[in-house]
């Protein structure tokens, strides 16, 4: 004999219910208690602006970044490539911007890099996922063998942190750094937060390249990290926080 | 049939033309031609025994760049035991110094596509690095 309506409705609803309850406990139980053990970390920078504006002029930072990462030096300011650069308040900080900024502040121009976003708009349009966050660190990624140069990244993001490479880069790189690649000509390619450097417990090239320390790097997921603590004791800003990229690079004006 | 005599001679003659260069290759000892790789270093073994490598250095290098570009996993364990860095240029070119001396000459000989690695990954020797590379698709 089938079985009736009524029986049937009664296992689907008990098969539903046990269903719920086993993945309940799991969540509960199960896979919380494995978020805790592998540490994600979540990596990012203080850029402590008044100690930058010490150095008036000072371009050790950027030089550093680029020396390492064989970044080409092209005139051409429509080609150019840049990894980490320097921005006028005005133009760095547009919705904190206005009309009667302290003269100190307007004194220098900010360092401005990737912020490697919580959110990141790029990661979000890129169609191969040559872009990506990492899972281990939130580090904004790029997988330049999958880049297709279609430049939708350099559109979306905000803080025009991404270059593309119209020219040839070979011959704008003075001395080739030979341990990391160059870039071939038609990828958009950006700051990776030194991930090759990270990866042998090193500090990323501008933070070491910092003559006034003015670069911190740390884990805000640890809270006993000086950049926890460097957050909670300073004001800091962030660039453009209404357009909720939530980025990772924190300002000390 | 007729004209016997000349549509015979003409396949005779037709053949050998078409198998002229199996001839050619033969007379010149060009078909028992291998390549001959150039290593230079003083490692007894790569990173898998060299018939792994013949067979699946491209699946290998890969896996390497997947893992690394895309997973973070910088080291590789070797099937003895023995760990390497995933790198084209960090380790595999310590040995295989001259891509014109060792992965082009097989490449070549096969009429294999040539990958495209050297428009962005480094020579030990920058010098011949700009030779024969591949750009666009």
């Amino acid at each position: 004999m089938g079985i009736n309506r009524r029986s049937f409705l009664k296992m689907a609803g008990l098969a539903s219910i046990s269903g719920l309850g086993i993945k309940g406990f799991t969540k509960a139980f199960g896979s919380e208690s494995e978020t805790t053990k592998d540490k994600k970390q979540k990596l990012a920078l203080v850029i402590d602006m008044r100690k930058c504006r010490e150095e008036q002029g000072c371009r050790d930072c950027i030089l550093a970044c680029h020396k390492v990462h064989n970044v080409p030096e092209i005139e051409n300011p429509k080609h150019e490539v840049k990894w980490i650069w320097k921005e006028n308040f005005e133009h760095a900080f547009p919705s904190q911007n206005h009309k009667y900024v302290s003269d100190k502040v307007k004194s220098a121009p900010s360092i401005v890099l990737c912020n490697h976003c919580d959110n990141p708009p790029c990661v979000e349009v890129c169609p191969t996922q040559a872009t990506f966050k990492r899972e281990s660190d939130g580090i904004v990624m790029m997988d330049f063998h999958r880049c297709i140069g279609c430049r939708y990244c350099m559109v979306a993001c905000p803080y025009g942190a991404r270059s593309f490479n119209w020219e040839e880069a070979k011959p704008h790189i003075k001395e080739i750094n030979p341990t990391f690649p160059v870039r071939a000509k038609g990828v958009v390619e950006k700051c990776n937060l030194c991930a090759e450097r990270i990866a042998k417990n090193e500090l990323p090239a501008c933070v070491e390249a910092c003559k006034e320390k003015a670069i911190l790097f740390g884990d805000l997921n640890d809270p006993d990290s000086e950049i926890r603590h460097v957050l909670s004791t300073n004001d800091t800003i962030r660039r453009k926080p209404h357009l909720s990229t939530m980025p990772n690079v924190y300002y000390i004006m | 049939m007729y004209d016997s005599v000349k549509v015979i001679t003409g396949i005779i003659i037709f053949l050998f033309l078409m198998t002229s260069p199996l001839w050619y290759n033969l007379a010149t000892g060009k078909a028992s031609y291998v390549p001959e790789l150039k290593i230079d270093s003083t490692e007894t073994q790569c990173v898998e025994s060299t018939e792994f490598m013949r067979e699946n250095h491209m699946e290998l290098l890969n896996t390497w760049r997947n893992e690394v570009v895309r997973g973070g996993s910088r080291i590789y364990r070797a099937s003895n035991g023995k760990e390497y860095e995933k790198s084209l240029t960090n380790t595999c070119m310590n040995c295989h110094k001259e891509r014109t001396e060792f992965c082009s000459k097989c490449h070549d000989y096969a009429g294999v596509k040539k990958p495209r690695c050297w428009n962005c990954h480094n020579e030990p020797n920058l010098e011949t690095s700009q030779e024969g590379l591949v750009y666009g698709n």
